[in-house]
């Protein structure tokens, strides 16, 4: 199936993918135990867009970003970054983990979260100098969380938390920005704060790879859809992947009708 | 005497003996902290159990060449490999298993362990020479240590902490958050190698004078302490290295005070004394601190309630409120407002009136998230503001009695 996937494509159109994708994949596939999380997929991101990772609870979208960030261990498949491979790439892509990822208690400050972000920068030996601490202020700022440089992390609300970590990222200043369900479980004015830097990047020409969950939000943030259901369902312009039909086939029984008739509705 | 101790004054062994403690106190405390903050505090355990094998096998090996077995550098040498064959084994268990770690370092601990006791016991058994004092590497023992002794734990203790210096900004990291680290390039699974590599060296070190037993302390309690006292890490390590070094120092000097006092163990005490300390008196953290906290937030949440009740008629029932509203001068013994009583009460209902349109409306949005019953209204919204709004609910009203 795999290989009649990649002959109606055409052999051109996948290499010009390769050669031009800030990051593609071919044929991930990533198995904790016996039962695949993520089987087989290709994933072509566009650049200087907003793409959205979309699918039910349970269907592989954080793994699919691990896998492609080799933070987890594919079975199978090929990950390139802007046509290289990704180890050579590292320093033009910034994560942003789950934020219920990490220990919120561990002895750390705002602006030291932050300057993590400048680490590849600084080397093992660097001594962090007033420039990086003006930089990861000014990240600080982008995200509304200036004010609140020197505090505990673990004084932070959940929505808090979430800008810092986007902070970390901003300074590391990437070219491709992956997110794991960074609206998850923040507030209103998180949200807005989030959603006007990503769509800032994307002005300035990055790209921004987002895990999402609420489908309610897909077509005023995003541009592309990516829909995974373990497979991969559908890829492509929201206007064109974002559809009733895609959704019922990644979801299955999981979203009642009337939700996916509302959203169908709301992408015309 | 003590004073005679802590300067020195108690004779060549016991200063050798003062100068290493101290410094592998240091470098047992800053190596801690990471493992500490790494959550994997107990592999420490894991690893100097481990080591038993390897000090009884390379002793076996001297005395079978021929020589007399009491060589430290080699007995070090022997413990340090048994200890990486134990790391390995966890990490083996750890990543390819799915037993968790806790189960893992029991199994390696205790198999170790076993297998180290047993190779004891044939060495006792079968008669090569003296045993050399090989019990000794279970809880210490000072008492002969020489020059050479000590240079070996000086500089394994010295190399150890500019190793962890040296890699401290990615151990951190890994620490807080390893997904992020393997994203930004690092190898978080050699990281994490490197550093119970390094807590291995320590416990190594630290066999002469603490014995494989009691390192652990050493490598647990100092970071522990320390965390009451800092919320930065690269604070909490120079911390955790302070009472390390304090409690290496101060314990070996009193040790040596009376014939017989064993000095692993009285350090031990000591760091447990620092961290005992600092888990009743440290500022934020603190045991006290917290207790007093908790119940200051419960007098301003029984005030705020007792003067509403008043404020509305109702009468308080809880003897707690009642006896803070009277000793605060609001209410008489027979439970009658007095006239700052009353005053307060109204006050409060009013807030609480002022707080309920603030929180209505969506223009006070970010202030309305700080209302939590019991914040001052004065504090969140300028007079200006608060005029504003006291328009909009009308005149006070009377207070009834």
């Amino acid at each position: 199936m795999m290989l009649e996937l990649a002959s109606d494509q055409g052999a051109t159109l996948e290499e010009r993918d390769l050669n031009t994708s800030p990051l593609a994949v071919r044929g991930l596939t990533v198995s904790y135990g016996q039962k695949p999380a993520v089987f087989s997929v290709d994933m072509t991101v566009q650049p200087d867009a907003m793409t959205a990772i979309i699918g039910p609870n349970g269907a592989g979208k954080s793994t699919l970003l691990k896998a492609a960030l080799g933070i987890v261990k594919p079975l199978s498949g090929q990950v390139s970054v802007f046509g290289y491979p990704l180890e050579d790439q590292r320093a033009r892509i910034a994560y942003v983990p789950q934020r219920a990822s990490v220990d919120w208690d561990f002895p750390t400050r705002v602006i030291d979260v932050v300057l993590m972000g400048l680490s590849r920068q600084l080397g093992l030996l660097g001594r962090v100098r007033a420039r990086h601490k003006a930089r990861a202020m000014d990240c600080l700022h982008r995200v509304g969380m200036r004010d609140f440089a020197d505090r505990q992390i673990g004084q932070l609300s959940g929505g808090q938390q979430q800008r810092v970590f986007l902070a970390r990222a901003l300074a590391q200043d990437a070219d491709l920005y992956l997110l794991d369900e960074p609206f998850a479980g923040v507030d209103a004015a998180t949200e807005k704060a989030i959603i006007s830097v990503l769509k800032s990047l994307k002005q300035s020409h990055k790209t921004v790879v987002v895990v999402h969950h609420d489908l309610a939000t897909v077509t005023d943030y995003f541009d592309h859809v990516f829909l995974i259901n373990t497979h991969k369902v559908a890829e492509g312009p929201v206007a064109e992947a974002f559809t009733a039909e895609n959704l019922q086939n990644a979801y299955g029984g999981r979203l009642a009708t009337a939700q996916i008739d509302q959203i169908s509705h709301v992408s015309g | 005497m003590l004073w005679d101790a802590l300067t020195l004054q108690l004779g060549y062994n016991a200063t050798l003996v003062a100068i290493g403690a101290s410094l592998l106190g240091v470098s047992a405390g800053v190596t801690g902290t990471f493992l500490f903050l790494r959550k994997r505090a107990l592999v420490s355990d894991a690893i100097s159990h481990a080591t038993l094998p390897g000090v009884c096998l390379a002793f076996m090996v001297m005395v079978l060449l021929g020589g007399d077995g009491r060589n430290l550098l080699a007995l070090l040498a022997g413990s340090a490999l048994s200890a990486w064959v134990g790391l390995l084994c966890l990490n083996w268990l750890t990543r390819h298993t799915r037993l968790a770690e806790d189960a893992a370092i029991g199994a390696v601990l205790s198999v170790f362990f076993g297998f180290g006791i047993v190779l004891l016991t044939i060495i006792q058994t079968m008669g090569m020479g003296r045993q050399a004092g090989l019990e000794g590497f279970l809880l210490g023992s000072t008492a002969g240590m020489l020059w050479a002794d000590a240079v070996i734990i000086a500089l394994g203790g010295a190399a150890t902490l500019a190793l962890v210096m040296l890699i401290r900004r990615p151990m951190t990291i890994v620490a807080f958050d390893p997904d992020y680290a393997a994203a930004q390039g690092m190898a978080v699974h050699r990281i994490d190698l490197a550093m119970m590599g390094l807590v291995m060296a320590v416990t190594v070190v630290g066999l002469k004078i603490v014995g494989l037993i009691l390192i652990v302390a050493m490598l647990i309690i100092p970071p522990v302490t320390a965390r009451f006292w800092s919320e930065r890490a690269e604070h909490v390590v120079l911390l955790s290295g302070l009472a390390g070094g304090m409690s290496g120092y101060v314990g070996a000097a009193l040790s040596a005070m009376a014939p017989n006092l064993p000095t692993g163990p009285i350090i031990v005490l000591l760091a447990f004394g620092l961290f005992l300390l600092s888990i009743l008196f440290a500022p934020v953290r603190g045991v006290l601190a917290a207790l007093l906290r908790h119940f200051r937030f419960q007098r301003r949440v029984h005030i705020r309630q007792g003067l509403l009740a008043m404020a509305q008629g109702q009468k308080i029932y809880e003897p707690l409120t009642r006896r803070l509203l009277q000793r605060a001068g609001l209410i008489r013994a027979d439970g009658v407002a007095t006239e700052a009583g009353k005053a307060r009460a109204a006050k409060a209902l009013r807030d609480e009136k002022r707080w309920e349109i603030v929180r209505a409306d969506q223009a006070h949005e970010a202030v309305a998230a700080l209302y939590n019953g019991l914040r001052d209204i004065e504090t969140v919204l300028t007079p200006d503001q608060i005029a504003e709004i006291d328009r909009r609910i009308g005149a006070p009203k009377e207070v009834p009695a």
